[in-house]
């Protein structure tokens, strides 16, 4: 490409010493990707579906939005709508109603999962720790429709 | 404009009893290409196999970032900085972590330095061995691109203990991070590094002395200092281009000034000093890792007391080193809790700009050694 | 009686055996001549059919052991999901690929475009025609068989030439051309170093050159000629791999630059019969180089009688397909460590580099069959 300058004797050392020191980084190059090959203990890959029972998401892994739930099924959220509000997609749509008493409690917490892109805003912003992000991962689905899904099951507490 | 249509200022004289005649013809290099590294379109002017000309074409996954920022909160930005340049998504965080600082007036404690520090060393490295995998594979050594991802992958692992997700962290607020690290971390890095120490020596005698990396590489996409400087470029192409600028350094934030570390430079402006360059700066980064563990707080606070939401009017700038170059932003924040204007200045889109100087002349597969080492990331300049 | 020009031991024994067998028949159809014909179409179709099952046969082998080298190069596992560590997902690629569409792009040579697969493919299959993979195992056994196999090699780069022209495509015509120049060029360092091999074993026949090598593995040619003899299996080492157009000479193909070269807008079998004769070409090359350095069929003797004994007691067919795979492995190796040069790099390598070194070892190897013997 680039033309130098440069006299038919350096010209000629260059090439000689291109001959030696070329071929020996080629097989330096090659003793890697020998000892790669024949050393199985190297590889990186999981099997996936096989090792499902061993898999294991971290703690704080961000997967689908959940409700945190005792065992008789009751939330903590009082509709407030801080998630709501801090949510940079709009995919949480809490819809608060009245209990007996006239307060304002939790009706449906109705969470859009197609638009939302896990980013956990709306769990640091909620002052109860009424949802979590659940270490979720295998989502996906053929049905649009059970994208969109009421996360709690009974009203709120308030 | 159209895919067929010859960009403005491409002349290709078809008449041969002209005097200009040429044999010029011209060539869509992407949006679908292997070796654009997403979707960016390079208009190619070629006689035969030489580029004459070249116009880069952006904006195909142009998704408004800064004009979204405006109709939303001041939180609501961090994870749109994640996907900007993605191979960098914490050092973006932390960019707009420190801008929005200024305006909150809170400081960090000093455990929280150092998990900034530390976790911004890590992604690093994983954006640096990406690099590594690309510029291999982009020369036809597909087994660099799996060498390289190996090890990212374990730097992933890592991050996605600490922040909950492997690509987009969204980790760094103003005032601190959503979590403390986990106890593992620390251990964590250390096995990491101890296994990268001899794992980079692999690498390097697979790809740095070898003769055809650097028969490609070498004298090959010149970009001389004048012109890394006139270009805006940062980061390594411009380190490798001898301009001895690195944020970290000149203008140091978080606890930089503390820790000792070289900025790798180079002056040949070559596809393999970027190379080289980047190589090196793994090996900083390993470096400041080390000191990092040795002078972790083991106890103490990890994010301020203060939870701020909102910045006070004014204008604020700050400016860190991703591992791609200058990352800026810059916030107007008028009253109530959304920005008036945020404008973030990546690295990758200077460095587009300065791709048509750098290959003429040059041919298709020199072209594609000079975008592996320009290192762009495409929704970073498409913002 | 009619007796072909070019024969081989199978026809031998077929020609002893339908004389024979035409016995039984009534007297009145028993004739010379229709054994001799019969005998004919007999051999031939053996023959086919042993030289496709060979090189068709071979084809998803070697594309399942490229997929499990090149994982286990990158520490990947590689196919595991189909049959024993996923031994069938060629097959199934295979006829994933027989069965789809084949169309051809807006604007292309229509005759040209289909045709050039094809032409792509007689190389590789001729040149099989040519080797002895075992003592009695040959298709034709030709005096001039190395010239013939530096002619025919031609072929290839007219395939490529032709699917690259008529695609319609920027890429596919560089890529392309990018072959042609650089087939023509090392098809001369591939043929001084048959010619060096020639020089050596005194024999243009492959039989001929096989049976030179007989005894034990130092009297191989790569060993027979001290030094030379190395250097000259690694020029041919380096020449074959661009005659086949493999990586790290895959300039024409180029992934990353060309986005797949003169077959960017084949797809179904058309690509398929490109991507065959690629392996194809890996199996004659490989044989060749077997037949040329690596002593053939014979068993690689140490000169010690107890472990010889052994070794020969191994039929020749079977060792010739061990040295195959071998260098065949050796390829891959090669394949998926190195980087790509580029074209006028490549070009420079061959014409200041390989083609001054190819000359020098034709005068050292007239040097040493004048003074040695």
């Amino acid at each position: 490409m680039e033309q130098k300058n440069i006299s038919t004797k350096q010209y000629i050392k260059e090439y000689l010493k291109k001959c030696v020191t070329g071929p020996w980084s080629l097989l330096c190059g090659l003793s890697v990707s020998l000892r790669y090959f024949f050393n199985p203990k190297r590889i990186v890959t999981e099997q996936y579906p096989e090792n499902r029972k061993t898999l294991k998401m971290h703690e704080r892994f961000r997967g689908r939005l959940s409700m945190v739930e005792d065992a008789d099924g009751n939330n903590r959220c009082t509709a407030c709508g801080m998630c709501e509000r801090s949510c940079p997609n709009g995919s949480i749509n809490v819809q608060a109603t009245k209990n007996i008493a006239g307060k304002k409690v939790l009706g449906r917490y109705v969470y859009h999962f197609a638009s939302c892109t896990q980013c956990g805003l709306c769990v640091e912003a909620c002052p109860f720790g009424a949802i979590e992000m659940a270490p979720e991962f295998e989502v996906a689905t053929t049905d649009i429709k059970s994208l969109e899904m009421i996360l709690n099951k009974k009203e709120g507490q308030g | 404009m159209s895919m067929t249509q010859l960009p403005p200022g491409f002349k290709i004289i078809r008449d041969e009893n002209s005097e200009a005649y040429s044999d010029e013809f011209f060539v869509n290099m992407g949006p679908q290409h292997p070796s654009t590294h997403g979707a960016l379109r390079l208009a190619i002017r070629m006689d035969g196999e030489t580029i004459v000309e070249l116009v880069p074409h952006h904006g195909y996954i142009h998704r408004g970032m800064e004009k979204q920022a405006e109709s939303m909160s001041y939180l609501q930005y961090f994870p749109m900085s994640d996907r900007q340049d993605y191979l960098t998504a914490i050092q973006n965080n932390l960019g707009v972590a420190l801008a929005y600082e200024k305006g909150m007036n809170v400081g960090v404690p000093l455990r929280q330095e150092y998990i900034r520090v530390m976790l911004q060393e890590l992604g690093r490295i994983a954006s640096h061995l990406v690099f590594f995998g690309c510029f291999g594979g982009d020369l036809g050594g597909q087994t660099c691109l799996l060498f390289g991802f190996k090890e990212r992958e374990m730097v992933h692992d890592i991050l996605e203990e600490v922040t909950g997700s492997r690509l987009t962290m969204n980790y760094f607020r103003p005032g601190g991070s959503r979590f403390d690290v986990p106890d593992t971390f620390i251990p964590r890095v250390k096995a990491f590094l101890d296994h990268m120490e001899s794992t980079m020596k692999d690498y390097e005698r697979f790809l740095s002395k070898n003769v055809i990396v650097r028969e490609r590489s070498i004298g090959i996409g010149v970009l001389s200092k004048e012109d890394a400087i006139a270009y805006a470029c940062s980061g390594p192409v411009a380190r490798a281009s001898g301009v001895n600028f690195d944020v970290r350094r000149n203008n140091p934030y978080s606890i930089y000034s503390q820790l000792e570390f070289d900025v790798p430079l180079a002056y040949n402006g070559d596809c393999y000093d970027r190379y080289n360059v980047r190589i090196a700066e793994i090996h900083e980064s390993m470096r400041i890792l080390r000191q990092c563990i040795d002078k972790f707080p083991a106890e103490g606070p990890w994010r301020s007391k203060e939870k701020p939401v909102k910045l006070a009017p004014g204008r604020y700038y700050s400016e860190i080193e991703t591992a791609k170059g200058l990352y800026a932003t810059y916030v107007v924040a008028a009253a109530g809790d959304k920005p008036y204007r945020i404008h973030t200045r990546g690295p990758s889109f200077p460095h587009i700009g300065v791709l048509n100087k750098m290959c003429q002349g040059l041919t298709v597969s020199d072209l594609v050694t000079i975008m592996a080492t320009l290192d762009p990331v495409i929704p970073e300049i498409d913002r | 009686m009619f007796v072909p020009s070019v024969t081989n031991p199978i026809g031998d024994f077929v020609r002893e055996w339908v004389p024979k067998l035409a016995e039984y028949l009534p007297a009145a159809i028993q004739s010379d001549t229709l054994n001799s014909v019969v005998a004919f179409l007999v051999n031939a179709v053996i023959c086919v059919i042993a030289v496709c099952l060979v090189n068709i046969g071979s084809a998803p082998i070697l594309i399942y052991m490229e997929r499990k080298v090149c994982a286990h190069v990158q520490c990947r596992m590689g196919p595991m999901r189909l049959g024993w560590h996923g031994t069938i997902q060629t097959i199934a690629d295979v006829l994933k690929m027989l069965f789809k569409e084949v169309y051809a792009p807006g604007g292309v040579d229509k005759f040209v475009y289909f045709l050039a697969p094809l032409i792509v493919l007689i190389a590789p299959f001729m040149v099989a025609a040519l080797i002895p993979f075992g003592e009695n195992l040959l298709v034709a056994n030709i005096d001039m068989g190395i010239p013939l196999i530096i002619a025919i090699n031609g072929f290839g780069v007219l395939g490529i030439l032709l699917g690259g022209w008529s695609s319609n495509n920027k890429y596919s015509l560089l890529g392309a051309l990018r072959s042609g120049a650089q087939m023509i060029s090392y098809e001369i360092s591939f043929a001084l170093v048959l010619l060096f091999v020639v020089m050596i074993s005194g024999s243009t026949n492959l039989m001929a050159i096989t049976q030179t090598q007989s005894g034990t593995i130092f009297d191989w040619t790569i060993f027979r000629v001290p030094v030379l003899g190395i250097i000259a299996f690694v020029l041919f080492f380096i020449s074959s791999t661009a005659e086949m157009n493999r990586a790290p000479f895959d300039i024409a193909e180029a992934e990353q630059e060309l986005t797949g070269g003169y077959h960017t807008e084949y797809n179904g079998t058309p690509f398929a019969m490109f991507y065959l004769a690629e392996y194809i070409a890996l199996v004659t090359n490989s044989s060749l180089a077997v037949t040329c350095f690596l002593g053939g069929f014979h068993a690689p003797c140490l000169g010690i009688a107890a472990v010889d004994g052994v070794l020969t007691m191994i039929p020749g067919v079977v060792w010739f397909f061990a040295k195959v795979f071998f260098m065949i492995w050796a390829y891959m190796m090669v394949r998926w460590t190195f980087v790509r040069p580029r074209v006028d790099q490549l070009m420079s390598f061959e014409w200041k580099f390989l083609l001054p070194l190819n000359l020098l070892m034709l005068v050292a190897g007239a040097a040493y069959v004048a003074l040695v013997g």
